[in-house]
């Protein structure tokens, strides 16, 4: 997180990410005025956007006005670094993001995107909105979550392990225990 | 046809060809039956040290999980290992390469012994043509028993990808004909929470796998031959 002093605010970003995929949807959602005002009046000063595959070019913005810092990239090699110094991460329903950032306790809006042929992914991100550990919504709805969400509802995730897989694989082989 | 005292040579040879057939396809059957019922069963104790091992990884998510799993496995016990990814998937297989590579470094090895990586073509890429799909899908059984009959593993791991498909199916042929016994162990994805995957759905319904895992308990209840293990990740 960034430095308080009198004359600047401590950077809080959000970090919208969309993997591997094209998910404009989201990008252009993000990228509205109102959806950005929003943000300020919540507190956070950076916007930084990973457009992966995506044609939509969001609007870069240096901030000297007052209001949200912009930017963008389209890949990296791993964005465990934007996760971890992001207050906010908005991402599309892929299982990989998900638990990077519900591993790193990151609040997390989960974005499903309803073009994709055999919409799985809706699944798990549904569950785990169920259980609490992320919001779930879509491109047009994206803005009503931002703005009625209450991040202190947000329960912790606990990472799982495969452990008991292990252990009923040495069983049937026949192999010890570890 | 003839009548009479001459035997017709023709039909004689096509009954005991016709007959030759059935036989063999009641014993494959019986033998096939036998299989299903034998799988999911543990192995007697005694019978291995070590297991050679197909490690099959799929885009994204896949890979994650499956390294997951295997960071739990004993590697002297899976070893030699062979990890096999589709051959547009450039990511997995460079994953895995780093994995092992760490693997060695942490036990002051200095290369990577009895460890693998191949890549295996697709039946069909995302979007293609039906009626091509029929061309390259043959393409990739061809390619997948060239593999297996190369590696003949004794344990295949695998947790979702299409690409698994082939390599199982040719798994369990290879049980029914003798050619090796192997176990299949599938973990269906953690994001597949309320529906099976298609070659999970597959592999549980003509009980290829040896033993089939879901992470989420509606989907033990739906598929009650599974096993519940809770999220991997």
């Amino acid at each position: 997180m960034g430095d308080t002093d009198d004359c600047t605010k401590a950077e809080r970003t959000v970090f919208v990410t969309v993997g591997t995929t094209c998910f404009d949807a989201l990008v252009k959602a993000a990228d509205t005025q109102e959806f950005k005002s929003e943000l300020s009046a919540r507190g956070y000063t950076h916007l930084l956007f990973q457009i992966g595959r995506g044609s939509y070019i969001p609007t870069k913005s240096t901030g000297e006005d007052g209001s949200l810092v912009v930017d963008f990239f389209t890949f990296s090699s791993s964005i465990a670094d934007n996760l971890r110094s992001a207050s906010l991460v908005i991402s599309h329903a892929g299982s990989g993001s998900i638990f990077e950032t519900l591993r790193l306790r990151k609040p997390l809006i989960v974005v499903v995107n309803e073009d994709l042929m055999d919409n799985h992914q809706s699944e798990l991100a549904e569950e785990l909105a169920e259980r609490k550990h992320l919001f779930c919504t879509l491109p047009q709805t994206l803005y009503q979550t931002i703005a009625t969400m209450n991040l202190e509802s947000l329960l912790p995730y606990r990472p799982g392990d495969a452990a008991p897989v292990a252990k009923l694989i040495n069983r049937f082989l026949g192999f010890p225990d570890d | 046809m003839e009548k009479g005292n001459g035997y017709c040579f023709f039909p004689m040879t096509l009954n005991a060809t016709i007959l030759l057939v059935v036989l063999i396809t009641t014993f494959v059957l019986i033998r096939a039956l036998y299989v299903m019922h034998q799988s999911g069963k543990p192995l007697r104790k005694t019978a291995l040290q070590s297991a050679s091992t197909l490690i099959v990884l799929g885009s994204g998510g896949h890979t994650a999980e499956m390294l997951n799993l295997l960071s739990m496995l004993q590697k002297d016990k899976f070893t030699p290992r062979f990890y096999i990814a589709a051959a547009t998937d450039n990511m997995s297989l460079q994953k895995a390469h780093l994995m092992e590579k760490s693997l060695v470094e942490m036990t002051g090895g200095n290369v990577l012994e009895s460890v693998q990586f191949m890549q295996i073509y697709r039946s069909r890429e995302v979007g293609q043509s039906y009626i091509t799909s029929v061309g390259t899908t043959l393409i990739a059984i061809a390619h997948a028993l060239w593999i297996m009959i190369k590696i003949r593993p004794q344990v295949i791991l695998c947790n979702g990808p299409g690409t698994c498909l082939p390599l199982c199916v040719i798994a369990f042929l290879f049980k029914v004909v003798g050619i090796r016994w192997s176990s299949t162990f599938y973990v269906e994805s953690i994001a597949r929470v309320r529906r099976l995957s298609l070659s999970g759905l597959l592999l549980y319904k003509l009980r290829m796998a040896d033993q089939f895992f879901v992470q989420w308990p509606q989907l033990q209840k739906k598929y009650p031959r599974a096993h519940y293990v809770g999220c991997l990740m």
